[in-house]
């Protein structure tokens, strides 16, 4: 059996189970709505594992599933040199966000990741702590900020109502996902730079790990004929 | 490799260098992570393993010995000094995934303020003479002299102080130094912002711990900056030159004298490099044949800012078997203020076990 990982609920699970219906794949869950059981038809040898998206890249790494979709987002923070564990089959088109760094509106003299540095210096040797960045992707924006030459900063970790956290006085500055920015500019903070730090999407995901069954592979092939990636 | 096989050879290393007069000590393997990240944020977080402690904090199991010792030696007084260590240090390999996470390191560190020179010599030779007959080949640099051609820059304080500030991540010290020589242009964003009479006028309530009064210093800062002339095309030469130097270490003292010529504020440090090499080659090392690289020592999260060297397998792919180097600035950060020139070295003697079998 080759196992397909997929988000077990919400926009992201109705979207793949659409994203695969559209190639030719049915993909639901069985029984009541409540049960993490699913069912393929229309290919033989794929069996529907329904989990939480943020367990898709684990599972995939330990090779207890052969295949997820999850955020690109989620890969990368999650995994170590994502790319030699698993490997982008396709990605799907939706679910599309940007992982940003967002400072206070009121710092207009910051606007690149180089004011952001020399900001981070003088707010160090000011306040004799480094400038905090509320995150919860913690290895995505040190990777980001390591290559991008930022110093002096800290990351604290934020798990939810992130943009909250500078009025709060908790963080100086945040990096999280955003669709629109509109919380953004609620909590009266702006985008730092011109690019995202990731910008994400769904993806399918390939587990790399050794010991696929020739059965596994035939059935793999086949899969990815059908879908036509 | 048996783990006692290694554990006898780092204890021959350990008893070489208390036969050069140091004394053994120890430190805990699971340490206070404060210190450390002081010194290197959170880049550590992807080089060393960090826990927590119910009552403690932060802890982190021992990537090196360098910053504990240095702190037993701080608070210990004695000057001079001399130390070795031998025991286990622990190392994420995010990168280099198949690298050893843990692995013996055996160390040399002396603590002398009266002969620089001669105690950057005392460190190479006893390494070097622990590593005799292994196929390794020694590379030296020295980062105090980059250091002094910075602060010989015609420019700014603060554009001085924020080469120094980057001066061990390569890529971003070069960004730096094309923005001050004029190669690359300020921002659309910065113009628009210095183009302002008040940036600030039009700024509501400020919101979260970083004040008005930091956003217009900083302001006033750019303004001060963008009317400072560029760092002069012949000092970015200057600078190139001496990163670019890559020759034996008597070749490049030559080359470093005619640099000085131009740029006299490296005089004092090619001066330190003339005296080290005649105290290497007092002590027998082949200093006609020893390599010198302008940028060696320059990677991140290391702390040497003089003399540094490495020895590396000539035919095995694998880390350096020795590195070390001079850290009189990490002294006066763990020693608040009262600093010690401080140089060492360690070495891995699980790579030496291995080198040695190939031979």
């Amino acid at each position: 059996m080759l196992k397909l990982g997929v988000p077990s609920k919400g926009r992201l699970m109705d979207k793949t189970f659409d994203w695969f219906g559209q190639r030719g794949v049915t993909l639901r869950k069985s029984g009541s709505d409540r049960e993490y059981a699913g069912a393929v038809d229309g290919i033989d040898g794929v069996e529907l594992v329904l989990l939480s998206a943020g367990e898709v890249p684990r599972e995939l790494a330990a090779g207890r599933i052969q295949l997820g979709v999850t955020g690109s987002d989620l890969v990368r923070e999650k995994l170590s040199a994502w790319d030699s564990q698993v490997q982008e089959v396709a990605p799907m088109g939706f679910g599309g966000a940007d992982l940003i760094i967002a400072v206070p509106q009121t710092w207009v003299d910051v606007d690149t990741l180089d004011d952001l540095d020399a900001a981070a210096a003088a707010f160090r040797a000011a306040h004799g702590h480094r400038l905090r960045i509320a995150t919860k992707y913690h290895r995505l924006v040190r990777e980001f900020l390591k290559a991008e030459g930022v110093a002096d900063y800290q990351l604290v970790d934020s798990q939810g109502a992130t943009e909250g956290t500078v009025k709060n006085e908790t963080a100086e500055a945040i990096a999280d996902i955003t669709s629109t920015g509109e919380t953004l500019r609620a909590n009266g903070l702006k985008i730092l730079g011109d690019r995202p730090i990731h910008a994400s999407q769904a993806t399918l995901f390939r587990g790399r790990r050794a010991g696929w069954s020739n059965a596994q592979r035939a059935t793999f092939k086949a899969l990815q004929a059908k879908l036509g990636v | 490799m048996q783990p006692l096989e290694i554990a006898a050879e780092a204890a021959r290393l350990r008893a070489l260098f208390e036969a050069e007069g140091a004394t053994a000590v120890d430190a805990d393997i699971l340490l206070s992570a404060e210190t450390l990240l002081d010194l290197y944020g959170e880049d550590i977080r992807a080089r060393a393993y960090l826990t927590t402690d119910p009552f403690g904090g932060e802890m982190v199991l021992r990537p090196d010995f360098t910053v504990p010792v240095v702190e037993q030696h701080m608070r210990s007084h004695a000057d001079p000094a001399r130390y070795t260590y031998a025991g286990k240090v622990f190392r994420k390999q995010e990168d280099v995934p198949e690298r050893a996470h843990e692995y013996a390191q055996v160390g040399f560190e002396v603590f002398d303020g009266r002969d620089p020179a001669g105690a950057d010599a005392a460190v190479f030779a006893a390494i070097s003479k622990a590593l005799d007959g292994l196929d390794v080949t020694p590379v030296t640099g020295d980062i105090g002299i980059l250091m002094a051609a910075v602060q010989g820059l015609k420019t700014s304080q603060t554009r001085k102080a924020a080469l120094m500030r980057h001066l061990w991540r390569p890529r971003k010290f070069r960004s730096l130094l094309d923005r001050f020589g004029g190669r690359t242009p300020p921002s659309p964003t910065r113009t628009a912002l210095l183009a302002q009479e008040d940036p600030l006028a039009d700024v509501g309530q400020v919101v979260g711990l970083r004040s008005r009064a930091e956003i217009a210093t900083r302001i006033a800062a750019l303004r001060e900056d963008a009317a400072t002339p560029p760092i002069s095309g012949e000092e970015m030469a200057l600078i190139d030159a001496i990163l670019g130097l890559r020759e034996t270490a008597p070749n490049v003292l030559s080359a470093l004298r005619d640099i000085a010529v131009d740029l006299p504020a490296i005089g004092t440090a090619v001066q330190a490099m003339a005296a080290r090499l005649l105290a290497l080659d007092a002590r027998g090392i082949a200093v006609d044949a020893l390599a010198f690289e302008g940028s060696y020592g320059r990677t991140s999260l290391e702390y040497y800012d003089g003399f540094v060297f490495g020895f590396s397998a000539n035919a095995a792919d694998m880390p350096s078997v020795a590195t070390g180097g001079r850290y009189d600035a990490l002294t006066a950060r763990l020693g608040d203020g009262r600093a010690v020139p401080a140089v060492g070295g360690v070495i891995r003697p699980d790579l030496v076990l291995a080198l040695r079998g190939d031979a």
